[in-house]
């Protein structure tokens, strides 16, 4: 059922509205990253490289840049362990609570940012750990840790767990039946998790912002040069090189689901 | 209405704490030269001793201890990564060996609550009067030994032994330069030329809805300076000192202000970003953000003016806090950051007037820059008021009635936004 | 009682570690409780330590008083910041917007989500489909920041909205609360798009077949087949749309002038009176709660 011939027309028409609503202003940064004049004035009278230059140039930025890296893959391979975990004891396990479990991973990522970030800023404070990266690390892991579990889970629900008794059938131990039936069965979930984990991780600001005590990732970076005149078109050449860079992911993320559609349907 | 509530609840909070004979506090407990932390002080804030004359001041600098935290306004501490020709951090570091790393902040209650979340990672801090005092009777920064840094004596007069950097005659820091918040406009879209602040308050105007604000609790100061010229049947001396009936009144004016703003600012390149585009046509302003806006391509057509009613401003001074762990490092750059050339650097850069007195006459593009800022002109300070923390005990040393204090102003702030 | 209890010979004790770990799996698999145990302590214990106690010690907070002049708190108990969350107009006047926000935003994002999502699940060829994903996902993953700054210069007077709209006379809404309506809308879509992609992409075709065949015209089949089964997704969706719209602060003050919940937190975080602050925090608290419970209810757990 497709709604005939003008239906689909509708439909396409919505589309590539909607397209154009999500990509406008994803262009436009790009534009202004080559305006001379920056953002000051529109349209742009004349095109120029200075702002590439002065980002390249921009020690602040690269450092900032380096620190979320950093912090993305920290907290990546921490919600990657726990997601994992806790979907393995949701999928195959019956036990009280479970319903729980679900509500609880995913609190913190529908709790306000401010919340958690305020939170975790006070928990350090009282315990006497210093903010810093490691504070950052763990704000980001604790709401990263339901986009690994939610994929992993979804995987798991679809392998029967049958193959995992017909392991143990056969003579092969937990750790046996793990690493040969369900982490094969799981790992492009797994991975898929990961890299929206990454996402999430690498552009949050609000958490950040409350516990980073001075640390620069990325984001705090842009946030920080409204403050600088001067710095503010160099934010447009951070969202190109951003832009520039998700293809590499989003390419991953798009063969994974690739393989998962395959996975699934066997 | 609920003003009165509020008090109710203050004073309740205020009856319990003393029935709890203080409780404890989150505060760290500092040096022994520092006043407790944990007293109630919604009595009697101001009545405590900030600290006895008798302190353990340090008698020499030695040897940077390698590293140095910095909290400071943007502009102040720059280390080339804004922009790689200004940095006057790393000549520090090459001087003393103390690597430095700087955080900046967009407004005095930030930079208050940057520092104490972080108690131990600041280790000096640059801090207007709205700030300083807190972080002075709360034990966060310590008593400065000004003999130890030897600019100390080229610093303007009128910036030394103020309440907000110097307490019961202990100088909890070095005076590092002033500032007068200003009034600008659009030329093309505001006529006749303004004169006076009234012009952001008057809703009748053509340009209700385009006017731009500090977004910060001190900005009621503004509307008190206002209503000192224009009702002086108030009796207002120091728009830092309100009593309920002025504060009533200056309120009143800040909510019929409220329908006329299109913009609260804190980071000054939004702000300039505004009137840029027109989004603003009047607002109050720094000098840097007019300089900014006149050097656009095209230049932006605004004027900038400090009205005839007076203004408020800033005096900010470099703290120590009383946790660091590199006072070496700190004392080195109290005194390297006031010296004339890096003073006139850190003044151009951020536009304001610099502290030094001989920070002026080094170069001719100084003078000129002392003279844009009016360095040295002591009658153009006249009717500035530097911004300080309100206080229950009126700062301006009425006796018979309680003024506002800072909660209070902070949540007539948000009451007043709405 | 427990494996290690078993007597174990001690000339087997400096066992190959292959044997140690196959001994360790065998007695795992004999104790499913155990291996659950195992499996749940990490995540568990992250959550209750690291999120759920942080949070208490936050709302720990709300009970306590400060000093009004240095802003520091004391430890002592007070009822006064919860009086002022129930007595002060100004709270339930900002609640009540940010909920309104976080609603219209919501259902405009499940509007414009639906055809696009429908089109990618039902209409377009694999290689399309698989394209328009891409085209989803990407905006995802540049940076909320810059895409909030890239609206402020859309909607400014002098901004691109305005030159574009400027032929036909007309003007687009500025910077105030609908151009943040727009903004959030924005910002959000992808994350209603995804889930509602994948609900729709998980009806069989079979149904639809059915529906038609049982002579239910396209409205029918959308009112009394589709609608059901993506509405887990939808909701699913929601959960982003609308928990992310109640926390924002940074593009209700980039775009208007106007506070939201976020905003009044942070106004009192940063006074400091970080007491009021975490009282204001139950708030958003018991909207999610409830919004989860709900969400939990419809089953939109199971589409995330």
């Amino acid at each position: 059922m497709t709604g005939g011939a003008v239906g689909r027309a509708l439909l396409r028409i919505a589309t590539g509205a909607v397209l154009f609503f999500m990509y406008a202003p994803l262009a436009l940064v790009i534009i202004y990253a080559f305006s001379d004049t920056g953002t000051s004035a529109w349209p742009p009278t004349s095109l120029s490289l200075k702002w590439l230059e002065l980002a390249v140039a921009n020690t602040g930025l690269r450092d900032a840049f380096l620190t979320s890296i950093a912090v993305a893959l920290g907290a990546t391979a921490i919600a990657l362990v726990l997601g994992s975990l806790a979907a393995l004891a949701v999928a195959r396990h019956a036990f009280f609570g479970r319903e729980v479990v679900s509500f609880v991973l995913i609190f913190p990522i529908a709790l306000p940012g401010i919340v958690t970030g305020m939170a975790l800023s006070t928990t350090f404070a009282t315990v006497g750990l210093p903010l810093g990266v490691l504070a950052i690390i763990v704000g980001h892991a604790t709401f990263c840790i339901v986009l690994v579990y939610n994929n992993v889970l979804a995987r798991l629900r679809r392998t029967a767990a049958s193959q995992e008794e017909a392991s143990s059938d056969l003579g092969a131990d937990s750790w046996q039946s793990f690493r040969f039936i369900t982490l094969p069965a799981v790992r492009s979930a797994m991975l898929a998790g990961a890299l929206l984990a990454f996402a999430l991780s690498f552009d949050e600001v609000i958490v950040t912002i409350f516990v980073a005590g001075g640390v620069k990732t990325l984001p705090i970076w842009i946030f920080q040069s409204f403050r600088l005149a001067n710095q503010v078109s160099l934010v447009n050449v951070a969202g190109l090189v951003a832009i520039l860079l998700s293809v590499v992911p989003v390419y991953i993320a798009t063969r994974l689901t690739r393989d998962t559609g395959a996975i699934g349907r066997t | 209405m609920h003003h009165r509530r509020i008090l109710a609840a203050v004073a309740i909070t205020a009856i319990v704490m003393s029935a709890c004979g203080g409780g404890s506090s989150a505060a760290p407990t500092t040096g022994g030269s520092q006043p407790a932390a944990s007293q109630p002080a919604a009595s009697q804030p101001a009545s405590q001793p900030a600290a006895s004359p008798s302190v353990n001041l340090p008698t020499s600098v030695g040897a940077g201890e390698g590293e140095l935290t910095v909290l400071a306004w943007p502009g102040y501490a720059e280390n080339g990564s804004t922009d790689p020709n200004v940095n006057w951090v790393k000549p520090f570091e090459d001087q003393t060996g103390c690597k430095t790393s700087v955080q900046v902040f967009g407004t005095s209650d930030e930079a208050f609550s940057l520092f104490t979340t972080n108690p131990d990672k600041f280790d000096v801090i640059s801090a207007s009067g709205d700030a300083s005092l807190r972080l002075v009777r709360a034990g966060y920064v310590q008593p400065v030994n000004v003999d130890l840094a030897k600019n100390y004596a080229d610093i303007f007069p009128a910036l030394k032994d103020k309440p907000y950097n110097t307490v019961d005659g202990v100088h909890y820091g070095i005076p590092h330069g002033r500032g007068s918040n200003l009034l600008m406009w659009r030329t093309d879209k505001v006529k006749p030329d303004p004169t006076s602040w009234t012009d952001m308050f008057d809703p009748s105007k053509p340009w209700a809805g385009k006017v731009s604000v500090y977004n910060a609790p001190i900005y009621i100061a503004d509307a008190a300076v206002i209503l000192m010229k224009t009702k002086p049947e108030l009796n207002i001396k120091n728009p830092y000192a309100l009593d309920d009936t002025q504060f009533q009144a200056v309120t009143d004016l800040l909510r019929q202000q409220k329908p006329m703003i299109g913009q609260y600012w804190t980071d000054y390149a939004l702000q300039q970003q505004a009137f840029s585009k027109g989004d603003v046509v009047i607002g109050t302003t720094w000098q840097v953000i007019t300089n900014l806006l006149q050097a656009e391509t095209p230049p932006a057509p605004v004027k900038v003016i400090k009205p005839a009613e007076g203004a408020t401003g800033w005096s900010d001074t470099w703290m120590i806090n009383s946790k660091t762990k590199h006072l070496n490092c700190s004392y080195l750059w109290l005194d390297y950051i006031v010296s004339p050339s890096v003073n006139a650097q850190v003044a151009s850069w951020f536009g304001e007037a610099p502290g030094n007195s001989k920070a002026c006459a080094l170069t001719p593009a100084d003078q000129t820059n002392c003279d844009v800022f009016y360095a040295a002109d002591d009658a153009f300070w006249q009717n500035i008021w530097y911004w300080q923390t309100p206080e229950a005990t009126c700062v301006d040393g009425r006796t018979d009635v309680q003024c506002k204090d800072f909660d209070a102003w902070s949540q007539a702030w948000t009451e007043i936004k709405g | 009682m427990t494996s290690g209890t078993r007597a174990t010979p001690p000339e087997l004790t400096p066992a190959l570690a292959g044997s140690a770990r196959r001994r360790l799996a065998a007695a795992l698999h004999r104790r499913p409780r155990l291996r659950l145990g195992l499996l749940l302590a990490g995540p568990a214990g992250w959550l209750v330590i690291a999120y759920l106690g942080s949070l208490a010690i936050l709302f720990l907070n709300a009970g306590w008083s400060r000093d009004p002049f240095t802003g520091l708190v004391h430890r002592d108990w007070t009822l006064a910041n919860f009086g002022q969350l129930v007595t002060n107009p100004l709270y339930r006047t900002v609640a009540l917007r940010t909920v309104g926000m976080a609603i219209a935003v919501t259902v405009t994002c499940a509007l414009l989500a639906f055809p696009i999502a429908y089109y990618m699940a039902r209409v377009a060829s694999p290689r399309v489909r698989g394209l328009l994903v891409v085209a989803v996902l990407m905006p995802l993953w540049s940076s909320y920041l810059i895409k909030a700054y890239s609206w402020r210069q859309i909607l400014s007077n002098d901004g691109v909205l305005n030159w574009a709209l400027s032929p036909l006379g007309i003007h687009g809404p500025g910077l105030n609360e609908v151009g943040l309506w727009l903004v959030l809308t924005y910002l959000w879509l992808p994350y209603m798009i995804l889930p509602v992609f994948a609900g729709l992409e998980r009806i069989p075709t079979s149904l639809l077949e059915a529906s038609a065949d049982l002579g239910g015209r396209g409205l029918m089949t959308f009112r009394r087949v589709i609608l059901p089964l993506v509405f887990p997704a939808l909701v699913a969706g929601s959960i982003f749309t609308f928990s992310l719209t109640l926390g924002d602060y940074i593009a209700p003050s980039l775009i208007t002038t106007t506070q939201f919940i976020g905003n009044v937190i942070l106004a009192n975080f940063g006074v400091p009176n970080l007491p009021l602050a975490a009282t204001l925090s139950l708030v958003p608290l018991v909207i999610v709660t409830i919004y989860l419970l709900i969400a939990r209810r419809l089953g939109a757990f199971e589409a995330l």
